[in-house]
């Protein structure tokens, strides 16, 4: 597993308390795990997500995330409506592992409320949460 | 000093020095007052090797069981032939006294032995997958009925009237503590599912059938599949009878979504109802949502084709609360016989025991009907039948049994309105001499 | 690599089924045709399942070479904790084996099948005896159905009682089968963590122990082996907020002769014959797991229940009370003959010797083993120990790789990760029927490993290296299923 400053966290997304990200994107939102998550989990074998129209309030479970010997629950970082879903997932997992903010995206909502991005952490504020948790 | 030991006293001795007290009964010092037993066990004493073989043969001769018995009983448990090579190869150590296969390294033969049980059952039940196997035929119905509420997130199910009452009642018990909600569909007088009562019924997770059904009727599945998929719910076939699928067309091909039902047949003795198999499988789409063990194809780090165990995050011991089954293990050893069985059969041998099954059957139906017996449905039968006896019957039933004629089972202890009739089973182990004499016994 | 059949010594090749299988073969002998041919109406008929064709040779030797690549109790020792893989002796194969009792219907009139159901009715008694309770159904099929008849007999318990529960507390000990069992009767399960010393607290269950919660499934000896010395504490809690107390008995191996389950407080106990009562495992089933109540429990039994009136046993269905039938029939017959024929065989003073060495036999290891291994509770342990790699993480070497090489030396490797409680665990549960010669073997096995994790790790994280394959790729068979030829 990586060392905390082994850990790519760009600076262009904001994290999640549950190590999702989400980034602005042509006034919608996306939506992944982060570089820590897919570490931790190890080799994916298999993402669940929701289907497009579907809607999430911040928080709110949208999805499983498999390794072969474990299962993580997806939270919310924003709520909002699901308007795509990577389906590239669905044949190729692993691209969570090689991929996490860009080719292993997973959602991109129309986002509900725009003050949940804001209360999202930033790198600095992710990398002290994980500092504390380590 | 019991044979299955191996401690001397100096054994013993050096082991207790080594963890550093003076009796066994110290290791147990942990252990408080208040729960431990008051007196020793009071059991038998042991018995010697030779004297539980003659305790057991004993006991055993009190059983009725062929050859000097002549049962046409069968309504969830059948007297197939055995190949003396299944209980042979079962009995190999290596299979018999294996754990389950979580080492995959020092497990291959159990794993590919598996995988080749989940082939060839989806190939009998014209499935895409089939799981490792589940308790019984029972068991398996109540998994399959909560997979396709996990799969349709719908809350009522309906249930074949014939069903085998066994099986309805082990349903009733694995729902009992939810709020799904069980539609019982009657039966035609011809023998077969009358559907409409679902007819209208909105929130339908699944449609469950027996085919054969109780009575030893075959259904007519592709209708109801379809008429089970007009209102969104999966179709589920159930079985009592694997042998009939190498003669009757298969549940997969016939429209079903998940077969599920018992495995007995193949290989596997009766032993008065246990352990028996569990068989279920599914269509592709489903396999996430399917309860059990699942072996998988893969490579090794040289690139040797080998087998694990696999999709485990749908299992409790990974999921835990939220695991599709509580199940751990599978019926292993059964599955085993199972696939040995159809191994040994092949294509052509399957075909021509179903065929006898089915061709004696309607030689016992016919010779009965021909002693001015009613029979009161009419749909085709496999191996089993329904016969309405005259009205006095039952002392005559009695009357057999003590000769260990057993004529089958009387339907209306599962059925008020079938009095005087009784489900006859015919085997291929049946010979025409033990029918005839059968006829003559009950038509005198 | 060489790919041809049986070349290559004892490690040879064996293809799959339909691969050795050529059309025109048959494996079995059709019974002969003493009627005429009548066939089925066509729309009905099918073309039969495409099963490839062998002959008997073919399947004997496709199936005793596959039984050569497996590990096993026959062949080796398996210290697989909390499974209890002890010897399993062959005399119960011929009692099973009996035609009487193999080839009985399960609709036999009571009349013609008294010999099984004596059986079955003194092997209540047994079980009822050895553990203390008053009262057995033999029918769950397992541990885990064992498990959920219990839960449902709470639930049954809770409905006659007038309120239903929602929530059930369970141990972060505990089998993963516990909170799915509860989840199956709509239980929500509460995780209460056990103490420093790996022992449950009353203090911890009395706080979250209330009047929405149908009682506590408890595991005793826990998954670290140990016994939980508060048990009778905790179920007076559990019973003065009218809740009631489960027990795994998956552990009992340790504890035959020495305790009453009934006095310690449980209510509902199941057992799991394939493990204390020495029936085969199978390479995974089937096993048997009988259910054991207290008198105020037993009218929530499975039906039917075998009864006996003057001389005779009888099946009896009417118990208005009973959670119904879990089973096609009366379980697995089968298997309860095997754990007769073991429980007459042993009696009461081999039974209790039995708990008594798989005792002394754990305690054994754990101590010769402490100084090679990390023992995150260094106290006194029931049947078996939980040990970490601690000690071989600094080299890169986790418990997966230590096991893995542990094959190498002839051992099926123990319980891994398991309990989650402890990080890298490596549980070890050596019975009763392993020699002291086998343990120091075992012992001098892990010390050569331990060895080799400081002078070699690379050896480790590559093992297996003598099996019949390598490590494989479990990650590809779980992304890309394949699940049939």
């Amino acid at each position: 597993m990586k060392e905390l400053h082994e850990l790519n966290l760009p600076e262009d997304v904001r994290y999640s308390q549950d190590h999702e990200w989400a980034r602005r994107e042509n006034g919608r939102m996306r939506i992944g795990i982060d570089d820590y998550a897919q570490d931790q989990l190890g080799e994916i074998v298999y993402v669940e997500l929701p289907r497009t129209g579907e809607v999430f309030s911040k928080g709110a479970e949208f999805g499983t995330v498999e390794s072969v010997k474990a299962v993580s629950e997806l939270f919310m970082p924003v709520g909002g409506k699901v308007t795509a879903v990577n389906t590239a997932l669905a044949d190729s997992p692993e691209l969570v592992n090689q991929s996490p903010y860009g080719e292993g995206w997973m959602l991109e909502v129309e986002v509900t409320d725009p003050a949940d991005y804001d209360s999202l952490m930033t790198k600095a504020d992710y990398l002290k949460q994980l500092k504390a948790e380590a | 000093m019991m044979h299955y030991f191996s401690h001397t006293e100096e054994d013993i001795a050096a082991m207790l020095a080594a963890v550093g007290v003076r009796q066994t009964a110290d290791l147990f010092a942990d252990i408080p007052p208040d729960c431990r037993r008051k007196n020793p066990m009071q059991l038998p004493r042991p018995l010697s090797e030779l004297e539980l073989n003659r305790r057991m043969d004993h006991l055993a001769a009190s059983m009725a069981a062929e050859p000097d018995c002549n049962s046409f009983l069968g309504a969830g448990r059948y007297d197939h032939f055995i190949p003396h090579t299944i209980p042979f190869l079962l009995g190999r150590g290596e299979f018999h006294t294996a754990y389950t296969p979580y080492q995959p390294e020092v497990s291959q033969g159990t794993l590919q032995a598996i995988y080749e049980y989940q082939t060839l059952t989806a190939r009998l039940l014209g499935l895409a997958v089939s799981n490792a196997s589940l308790y019984d035929g029972a068991s398996a119905l109540a998994e399959a009925l909560l997979m396709a509420v996990r799969v349709t997130k719908k809350k009522r199910i309906a249930l074949s009237k014939l069903i085998h009452p066994h099986y309805r009642q082990v349903v009733a018990t694995y729902l009992s503590p939810t709020d799904l909600e069980i539609i019982t569909l009657d039966y035609t007088p011809n023998g077969r599912t009358d559907l409409s009562s679902m007819e209208g019924v909105t929130d339908l997770a699944a449609v469950a059938v027996q085919s054969p059904n109780f009575l030893g009727c075959i259904e007519p599945l592709q209708s109801f599949a379809d008429a089970a998929h007009r209102q969104g719910a999966l179709f589920i076939t159930a079985f009592t009878e694997a042998m009939a699928y190498g003669l009757l067309k298969s549940p997969g091909s016939q429209g079903a979504d998940i077969a599920c039902g018992e495995g007995q047949s193949f290989g596997i003795p009766m032993t008065y109802g246990g352990p028996g198999l569990g068989m279920l499988a599914c269509k592709n789409e489903y396999v996430r949502s399917l309860p059990g063990r699942l072996v998988g194809e893969t490579r090794d780090l040289e690139g040797r084709r080998g087998y694990v165990l696999t999709l485990a995050t749908r299992e409790q011991h990974i999921r835990r609360e939220k695991a599709t089954s509580n199940i751990c293990t599978n019926s292993g050893l059964c599955a085993l016989a199972a696939a040995m069985f159809m191994a040994s059969a092949g294509k052509k041998g399957l075909r021509e025991l179903a065929s006898l099954n089915h061709d004696k059957a309607l030689y016992l139906q016919a010779n009965l009907a021909q002693k001015g017996l009613t029979l009161p449905y009419s749909a085709p039968f496999f191996n089993e039948f329904v016969v309405g006896f005259p009205d006095d019957f039952s002392r005559r039933y009695e009357k057999l049994l003590r000769k260990k004629i057993i004529a089958g089972l009387p339907l209306e202890d599962f059925f008020p309105e079938m009095t005087g009739q009784y489900l006859l089973t015919v085997t291929e182990t049946k010979t025409r001499e033990q029918m005839d004499v059968f006829v003559k016994e009950v038509c005198p | 690599m060489n790919t041809a059949e049986g070349s290559t010594g004892l490690k040879f090749n064996e293809p799959l089924l339909w691969e050795r299988g050529r059309p025109g073969r048959m494996g079995l002998s059709v019974p002969s045709r003493d009627v005429a041919a009548a066939p089925l109406a066509a729309d009905l008929t099918g073309p039969g399942p495409d099963f490839p064709e062998l002959s008997e040779v073919d399947v004997v030797r496709h199936y005793s070479r596959l039984s050569q690549w497996n590990y096993c109790i026959d062949t080796h020792m398996v210290p697989l904790g909390s499974c209890t893989m002890k010897y399993n002796p062959k005399t119960h194969e011929r009692q099973a084996g009996l035609t009487g009792f193999c080839a009985a219907h399960p609709l036999l009139p009571a009349s013609l099948s008294q010999g099984l159901l004596q059986i079955l009715a003194e092997l209540e008694s047994f079980l009822a005896e050895i553990t203390g309770m008053n009262a057995v159904s033999l029918q769950p099929a397992a541990g885990a159905q064992g498990e959920l008849c219990g839960m449902l007999i709470f639930h049954a318990y809770h409905r006659a009682a007038g309120r239903q529960r929602s929530k059930i507390i369970v141990p972060d000990t505990a089998h993963g089968t516990n909170p799915a069992s509860a989840a199956l009767c709509n239980y929500q399960a509460v995780k209460v963590e056990s103490g420093e010393n790996g022992i449950l607290l009353p203090e911890a269950v009395a706080q979250i122990m209330d009047e929405d919660t149908a009682g506590i499934m408890l595991t005793n000896p826990n998954t670290l082996g140990l016994f939980e010395e508060h048990v009778r504490a905790i179920a007076d809690i559990v019973h003065a907020k009218g809740g009631l107390v489960y027990g795994d008995g998956a552990n009992m191996n340790a504890l035959m002769g020495v305790v009453d389950m009934a006095a310690s407080g449980l209510d509902v106990l199941h057992l799991n014959l394939h493990k204390t009562f020495a029936t085969p495992h199978g390479g995974g089933g089937p096993g048997a797991g009988p259910v054991c109540v207290k008198k105020h429990l037993e009218r929530f039994l499975p039906v039917p229940r075998i009864v006996k009136k003057g001389k005779a046993f009888h099946l009896r269905e009417d118990y208005p009370d009973s959670i119904g039938r879990m089973h096609a029939f009366y379980g697995n017959v089968g298997v309860m003959l095997k754990a007769y024929s073991y429980i007459v065989s042993m009696g009461a003073d081999n039974l209790k010797k039995v708990s008594e060495l798989a005792v002394l036999n754990a305690n054994y290891l754990k101590e010769r083993l402490k100084e090679t291994l990390d023992l995150p509770y260094d106290r006194p342990c029931m049947h078996e120990c939980v040990f970490t790699d601690k000690q071989q993480r600094a080299h890169k070497v986790t418990t997966l790789d230590m096991v893995k090489r542990l094959m190498d030396y002839g051992f099926h490797p123990p319980t891994i990760y398991f309990p989650l409680v402890v990080n890298g665990a490596i549980m070890i549960e050596p019975t009763e029927t392993e020699s002291k010669e086998t343990l120091d073997r075992l012992i001098a096995a892990f010390q050569s490993i331990a060895a080799e994790a400081e002078q070699n790790p690379e050896l480790l994280q590559t093992a297996p290296h003598h099996s019949r394959v390598r490590r494989l790729d479990e990650t590809s068979a779980a992304r890309k299923p394949c699940l049939a030829g």
